[in-house]
């Protein structure tokens, strides 16, 4: 789950590190106030869970108050690669001297968490590390110790030569630790980390990816999770607990398992067609849970064929199927369906769709090629 | 022979009582792999079908028993505490089923368990089957059967299709591994490799990876070095959109980086045999000289 820019700036402040007044608006009104409050220039930010916010025009710099409404009254709405903006943070314009770059992620290769900072802030850290790694120091953290204080002065100056400035950022990286750890978080970073005419060390943008496990543990990170801002039919899936990724194809996937979901869509793409969505109903599935996958899959209008994709092991087929036939019970389908199912107590599956008047294949080849037909080639 | 579970395992499961617990010990006990505890703390004394001893701590249970490896089913969130629970008991080897362990945990069991010696296998994951032989986790014991062929996945229905498409053109396994679908995870495609290149009776080798960082480039290097066998793999998630979690917490496309594209021209490079769907996988072993 990723957090808003405002959400995340909370959180870091909450850990101590200086971040620039500001508050969030949600109409033009409230961003008006905001900017008198704070006085001077502001900044008008759009808070969409989108990168190149910027270049969409979801940023923009107001000299005073009623510009800042002005601004905020043109993002508010406006659709950043698909995503409506409901929010918009307003933040005084800083006046920057540097800008360097400061995160902290869940390394995969390593197996813990890894510090990376850079004094080429301010810009997509990616991007950095593939052109001039040498701008990048990394340091990986046992989790067991957190971050030491003499591992966070060496990459402070890395960062700095002044000493106020580098005392400053260790102190920052340190608490930046923390608010990883306490946020559950896979991804923690400031970017950019400025320093201020006057000297100061400010964190200007934030940005936290949470580890979706940590969320049952996190009720207070889990609150901060917004709704608004996804995709309703993923929402939906995801409160019925089910796995879901909206894609723009034609075949509707039903399938149990992440990995066979995914070599599902790829088989469906090397017959010609393309997935209309991700869907896993996962391992012990009840028959609910298949109802409330039809529903989603055809709400799409995009979708004219559905395939279902089963290999029985945990999951029964005969759940599956009598899923089948309750949600086609309730509301008639509209585009041919067709339907694998393999595995443990497939003959008992077979006959409850044969009497609802369903046929079902065995084979994954067979199946998909069948759906990729009906659901007339795209590619 | 086999890697890492045989008939010599002697299994306690952690989470015995529990739904997923009870419904699994008795598949595995059917499978004939050799259960000899269970642990739930509350019902030490009491017997499991009235045949497997319960205990209220893994400690008691391998004092009791000798288990020598362990099986966990219990809630995701006392999955970290029930590994460092197994290796401080003293199993060797660790078999996570749990879904949903937070990343974190993670970082901090596996230098734990580094320090034990303990090998952990998920979590998150199917676990492993020998043929004929014993069975930890969940992979169904009817798809499979004995032969010369090493399974190693990161995904867990996949890895049954894939078993299955063998089993029916008469290629049995020696062990099926799925490793787990999560970021962090205790036995990688390296250390399978390793075991499938040792083991004299694993003839031929299955790699089914999936979208999200580099262990596949990582095992496809190590292929070209060490391994001799004949070798295909297969990456899920051709078509998935980058920076979406598709399911599993691992398999997300960060950036430009671990994209099927990219480990499949690992694979190629490395000479392991590319299934571009899981269909290929017989005629592919075939191509390269493994026979049933």
């Amino acid at each position: 789950m990723n957090l808003h820019e405002y959400q995340a700036r909370g959180l870091l402040k909450a850990a101590g590190i200086p971040v620039p007044d500001g508050d969030v608006a949600t109409t033009p009104a409230e961003a008006e106030a905001i900017a008198t409050r704070l006085g001077g220039t502001v900044v008008v930010k759009a808070q969409v869970h989108a990168g190149g916010r910027g270049k969409a025009g979801g940023v923009k710099l107001a000299k005073n108050a009623k510009e800042a409404r002005e601004h905020a009254s043109k993002i508010l709405g406006m659709t950043i690669k698909g995503l409506t903006v409901e929010k918009v943070l307003v933040v005084p314009a800083a006046d920057i001297a540097t800008e360097s770059y400061a995160g902290v992620i869940l390394d995969r290769a390593s197996q813990r968490p890894v510090f990376m900072v850079s004094p080429a802030g301010g810009v997509d850290i990616e991007e950095v590390a593939a052109k001039t790694p040498e701008k990048i120091m990394k340091l990986g953290v046992d989790p067991r110790y957190g971050l030491l204080s003499h591992q966070a002065m060496q990459l402070a100056f890395f960062l700095y030569t002044d000493l106020g400035q580098v005392r400053a950022a260790a102190k920052i990286l340190q608490q930046l630790y923390r608010a990883f750890v306490d946020a559950g978080a896979s991804l923690a970073e400031i970017n950019p980390l400025v320093t201020t005419p006057d000297g100061a060390v400010v964190a200007l943008d934030a940005k936290i990816g949470v580890d979706d496990n940590e969320l049952e543990r996190k009720p207070a990170i889990a609150a901060l999770r917004d709704a608004s801002s996804e995709n309703p039919a993923e929402v939906k899936a995801r409160e019925a607990g089910l796995s879901f990724i909206k894609l723009d194809g034609a075949v509707g996937c039903c399938v149990n398992g992440a990995g066979l979901a995914m070599a599902t869509m790829d088989l469906v793409k090397y017959y010609g067609g393309e997935p209309a969505n991700f869907l896993d109903i996962g391992g012990s599935s009840n028959p609910d849970k298949v109802v409330t996958a039809l529903e989603i899959i055809t709400s799409d209008p995009n979708v004219k064929a559905i395939l279902f994709n089963i290999f029985g092991g945990i999951t029964r087929c005969d759940d599956v199927a009598n899923g089948i036939v309750t949600a086609t019970g309730r509301t008639k389908l509209k585009v041919p369906m067709v339907i694998r199912l393999t595995g443990t107590n497939e003959e008992l599956a077979v006959q409850i769709l044969q009497k609802a008047g369903f046929s079902a294949l065995t084979d994954m080849d067979e199946a998909v090629e069948r759906a990729v037909e009906l659901a007339g080639r795209t590619a | 022979m086999s890697i890492f579970i045989d008939r010599d395992t002697k299994l306690v499961v952690q989470g015995i009582t529990g739904r997923d617990g009870s419904f699994h010990t008795r598949q595995m006990i059917e499978y004939g792999t050799n259960v000899v505890a269970g642990v739930t703390p509350g019902k030490g004394g009491q017997k499991f079908e009235s045949r497997v001893p319960i205990f209220n701590t893994v400690a008691d249970a391998v004092a009791a028993t000798g288990a020598n490896a362990s099986v966990i089913y219990v809630p995701a969130r006392f999955a970290a505490d029930a590994v460092y629970e197994a290796a401080d008991a003293g199993v060797r080897l660790v078999v996570c089923i749990s879904e949903g362990v937070p990343v974190l945990d993670m970082t901090r069991v596996m230098p734990y368990l580094r320090e034990h010696g303990v090998r952990l296998i998920g979590p998150n994951c199917p676990g492993a089957i020998s043929p004929g032989k014993a069975k930890v986790g969940i992979i169904p014991g009817s798809i499979c059967r004995e032969g010369g062929v090493g399974v190693v996945s990161r995904s867990g229905t996949l890895t049954y299709e894939v078993v299955h498409q063998l089993t029916r053109a008469g290629f049995g396994q020696t062990t099926c591994v799925g490793i787990g679908g999560d970021p962090i995870i205790g036995t990688n495609f390296i250390d399978c490799l390793e075991g499938f290149q040792a083991d004299p009776e694993t003839t031929a080798i299955v790699m089914i990876g999936e979208i999200g960082g580099t262990d596949e480039q990582q095992a496809a290097e190590y292929t070209k070095a060490h391994v001799t066998k004949p070798i295909v793999g297969f990456i899920a998630g051709q078509t998935a959109p980058p920076g979406r979690r598709m399911g599993h917490a691992g398999a997300i496309i960060s950036g430009a980086s671990g994209t099927a594209e990219e480990k499949m021209a690992a694979f190629e490079r490395c000479g392991i045999g590319v299934m571009k769907r899981p269909a290929d996988v017989v005629p592919l072993l075939r191509e390269r000289g493994a026979t049933p």
